[in-house]
């Protein structure tokens, strides 16, 4: 049975064509991926499903009835669920409080919390969703709030579930636990949209894969009868090459040394985000990967190693001197800076492309000179020119140096975070610049498309193999485990011991994310 | 009604946004113009010439432009770097109280220094007390995050009893028959008039410099740039290293000194003393010019001449028919909702539902 039928849809914003006469359909008890790079027009398509935008043509139907255009509530009412990337939780309410949320009427003067609580107890049993209705959302776990997510879209009668990137804050272990329960979904005849870049878990969990490029629907196919290479080359158009892993060759002297480091919590009711007793060598010509479920003090860790956030105790050293606490000072001892937030940290959206280069090192020298104490003057051509140079070098497409950073989409605003951090400009004397010493990347290729993602590791590995150290914090495992010379994890502001990558299994590293003690988790020994 | 971000403005909707702006304003300030029982277009004319339709009407209306420039600039600065200052009103009054305090003829003579120093001391001084009034809220912002537009507000109240205490008491002029006011300067420290015959004096110089300078220091240099990045994204700055709480603590002196030098150029160029009445609210009109501008310093200068220009338009427009010079108070408030709106909607497409 057909639980949901999308009829030529298409969208257009100005000149571009989100989505380009997309017709799909979804069955009753059924895993359908949706498959697509950044851009590829998968979150449009999703916003017009739930009534956020009005498709210019095309028509939807649930459950054989017409779904009414833009009205989000249509598609609550005809039983479309929606589980977020980044949840729409409650912190401070308990689980039943947010899964009451919205759901009853404003006139009611009290909730009725017991038939509340034993209709969630009732559809948790079901689906194999083990919640405590009255604990505070702001103690569970990432993969629990994620099940109160779920159990929120259940609740309202939702039939057809769509997760967008369910996995990409989980635990392998939690992955699993995620995986187990849609097929306990499906098993009672609820369809489920899965939304997903990482091929491995879509082979695993879907039973059919639809792939979106520029808009397009471009191929439709069972799972059992595609491989990851054709899924990959659908979803780029041509085949993909994953940078060549290769190990590091020359590891050098200690370049950045952390001992027994401890931070304060940026918000001081989440002490997660802090580090505590963090000990971390990191050598020249060698990647060492951090590895970890978000919130145990990676940003904490990214943050002192980016001179925006201090030590409260333990010493942090770089090449044998102090740790500077401003970050043009870290600029100007060679250190280079990835951000996690490309958008709120990354750049300033608002000011053009060429300003958003020079940024880091407008006070220097080569980008402008002292007129009176206190004032510089731009050199405004040759901060261009380095500008056009760092375009060129990174590859950096978008409207021109003049247009706002904001225009240029995800891949190519981190290739100009590269370029920024990376390229050096030529000193005043006409030497050429100094390559970095130590690159701290924070998870420098969430959200971007493939063919960026491999760009970006490149980059990372060719600045290795130049030298430098690179400290790379991701969530993602597969990254860790692919471009990691050794692998670290953090759980609780601690930073475990590096290993080589070669010496972690996926099921080791998943236990030490999950915090149980080191030695329930030997590493295997080298493959 | 729903607000959906257009991936492009287009030329000519910048272009035509503050024409249908100002239509829009005309338009609805006929309505209230009608109710007054006068003719509109009448109305219209009357107001266009008692601002712009003699040399005696323009002399009028770049005189009560100046302060408008200036404080008009003194928002834009900080309300670049996201500062929001409210308390020009305070700072002008502070600014044209040091002004003569340093310039005025204390005891029948004032100081005894020669003209070339005492005049850019006055300067100074008045800059210097806009700015150090300015300095306390930056500091509370920067270091214990209160917000500055409510102590801003406050200050220009607790800034407006000061100077009537002031002006009651140590500062009153004795020969002023009762009146509060201040001293006259000396006679040296005068702006000499720009126009023969008429009020418009060299301030208008010095305002229309110091919004280039605003201007060049904006668009050239380091610190300018500074302002521009914490204003658009002030954690991206800090992360590129940009020194936040220094900028803003600099912008937060910068604002404070324009406001305070409208005050000295007021009183040099205009009214010679400081009364309580000196200033209609020039420091909030001034916000106005500087969102009217787009907080562009350039663009101060014509919203200035334009709020200027309806302000005096009125004055003559209202002895002529029986329409209340209020009404000038709102065609420039109207104007301003107007112009962000249409500001809005080059940016967005509003659907309905």
């Amino acid at each position: 049975m057909t639980v949901l039928a999308l009829q030529g849809i298409s969208k257009r914003f100005g000149a571009l064509v989100a989505n380009d006469d997309i017709s799909l359909t979804l069955e009753a008890g059924e895993v359908l991926a949706l498959l697509g790079e950044n851009g590829a027009g998968k979150s449009t398509l999703m916003s017009i499903l739930f009534g956020h935008y009005v498709a210019d043509a095309g028509r939807i139907a649930v459950f054989g009835q017409p779904l009414a255009p833009g009205n989000p509530r249509a598609a609550l009412a005809a039983g479309v669920g929606m589980v977020h990337q980044h949840f729409t939780l409650a912190d401070n309410l308990s689980v039943l409080d947010n899964v009451m949320m919205g759901t009853e009427p404003l006139w009611q003067p009290f909730p009725r919390r017991a038939a509340a609580r034993a209709r969630l107890l009732e559809v948790a049993q079901r689906f194999g969703l083990g919640v405590a209705p009255d604990a505070l959302i702001g103690s569970l776990s990432v993969g629990e709030r994620q099940r109160v997510e779920i159990l929120k879209a259940l609740y309202r009668g939702a039939r057809i579930l769509i997760l967008d990137e369910p996995t990409a804050v989980l635990t392998p272990q939690e992955s699993e636990a995620l995986f187990a329960t849609l097929a306990q979904m499906v098993a009672q005849g609820l369809s489920i949209i899965f939304i997903s870049h990482k091929l491995p878990e879509v082979l695993r969990v879907s039973h059919r894969v639809a792939v979106l490029r520029g808009g397009k629907l471009v191929a439709q196919a069972r799972t059992g009868g595609t491989t990851q290479e054709q899924l990959a080359q659908w979803m780029v158009g041509h085949a993909v090459d994953a940078p060549a892993r290769r190990p590091a060759r020359r590891v050098g002297d200690a370049v950045c040394v952390l001992e027994r480091v401890s931070t304060a919590a940026r918000n001081p009711a989440d002490n997660r985000d802090a580090l505590r007793d963090a000990s971390l060598t990191l050598r020249a010509g060698e990647i060492v990967a951090i590895a970890g479920v978000s919130g145990n003090g990676q940003v904490a860790l990214a943050e002192l190693l980016s001179g925006t956030r201090r030590a409260v105790t333990g010493s942090v050293r770089l090449m044998d001197r102090p740790l500077p606490a401003a970050p043009s000072k870290l600029v100007a001892r060679g250190v280079a800076r990835i951000p996690e937030d490309r958008h709120a940290v990354g750049v300033i959206g608002d000011l053009p492309v060429w300003e958003n280069v020079v940024s880091e090192r407008l006070r220097g020298d080569a980008f402008s000179r002292r007129l009176l104490p206190g004032l510089r003057w731009v050199r405004g051509a040759a901060a261009r020119a380095h500008a056009r140079r760092v375009e060129q070098a990174f590859d950096i497409r978008g409207a021109g140096l003049e247009a706002p950073a904001r225009s240029l989409s995800g891949g190519n605003m981190q290739k100009l975070i590269l370029g920024r951090t990376l390229l050096a400009p030529a000193t005043a004397g006409g030497a050429p610049a100094r390559a970095s010493r130590l690159i701290v990347a924070h998870q420098p290729t969430w959200g971007l498309d493939i063919g960026a993602v491999a760009y970006v590791q490149q980059q990372l590995i060719d600045a290795r193999d130049a030298g430098a150290a690179v400290l790379l914090i991701s969530d993602d495992l597969d990254e860790v485990l692919a471009l990691g010379d050794r692998v670290a994890v953090m759980h609780g502001g601690h930073i475990g011991e590096p290993r080589p990558a070669t010496a972690w299994t996926r099921e080791a590293i998943g236990l030490a994310m999950a915090g149980t003690p080191q030695r329930a988790a030997a590493p295997k020994a080298a493959a | 009604m729903r607000l959906e971000r257009r991936h492009h403005s287009s030329r000519a909707a910048l272009l035509l946004a503050p024409v249908g702006a100002v239509a829009f304003t005309l338009a609805v300030s006929a309505l209230l113009v009608l109710w007054a029982g006068a003719p509109v277009g009448r109305t219209y004319a009357l107001l266009l010439q008692g601002g712009f339709g003699s040399v005696f009407a323009w002399s009028e209306t770049l005189t009560r432009a100046i302060p408008l420039i200036l404080t008009g600039l003194s928002a834009t600065v900080a309300f670049k770097a996201r500062l929001f200052n409210i308390g020009a009103e305070g700072q002008l009054y502070a600014g044209a109280l040091a002004a003569v305090a340093v310039g005025g003829l204390h005891g029948g003579s004032g100081f005894d220094a020669p003209l070339w120093l005492l005049f850019p001391l006055m300067m100074l001084a008045a800059a210097l007390a806009g700015a150090l009034l300015l300095l306390g809220p930056a500091l509370m912002k920067t270091r214990l995050g209160v917000d500055e537009v409510v102590t801003t507000l406050l200050f220009n109240f607790i800034v407006l009893l000061a100077v009537g205490a002031l002006l009651d008491g140590p500062m009153k002029d004795p020969s002023a028959l009762g009146w509060p006011q201040s001293v006259a300067l000396q006679d040296g420290l005068e702006l000499g008039k720009l126009i023969a015959q008429t009020r418009v004096h060299t301030g208008l110089v010095w305002a229309a410099a110091l919004a280039l300078g605003v201007w060049l220091l904006f668009k050239y240099t380091v610190p300018g740039f500074h302002i521009r990045a914490v204003g658009a994204n002030a954690r991206a700055a800090a992360f590129a290293g940009v020194p936040v709480t220094r900028t803003v603590v600099g912008v937060a002196m910068l604002s404070g000194a324009l406001a305070g030098l409208a005050g000295a150029i007021e009183v040099a160029g205009r009214t010679g003393y400081v009364t309580l009445d000196m200033s209609p609210g020039y420091g909030y009109t001034g916000i106005v010019i500087a969102m009217l501008a787009g907080l562009h310093p350039l663009g101060v200068l014509a919203a200035a001449v334009f709020v200027a220009g309806v302000l005096v338009g009125a004055d003559t427009m209202s002895r002529a028919v029986g329409v209340p010079t209020y009404i000038a108070d709102v065609i420039v408030a109207t104007s301003l909702i107007a112009v962000l709106v249409a500001t809005l909607l080059t940016q967005y497409r509003v659907r309905w539902k």
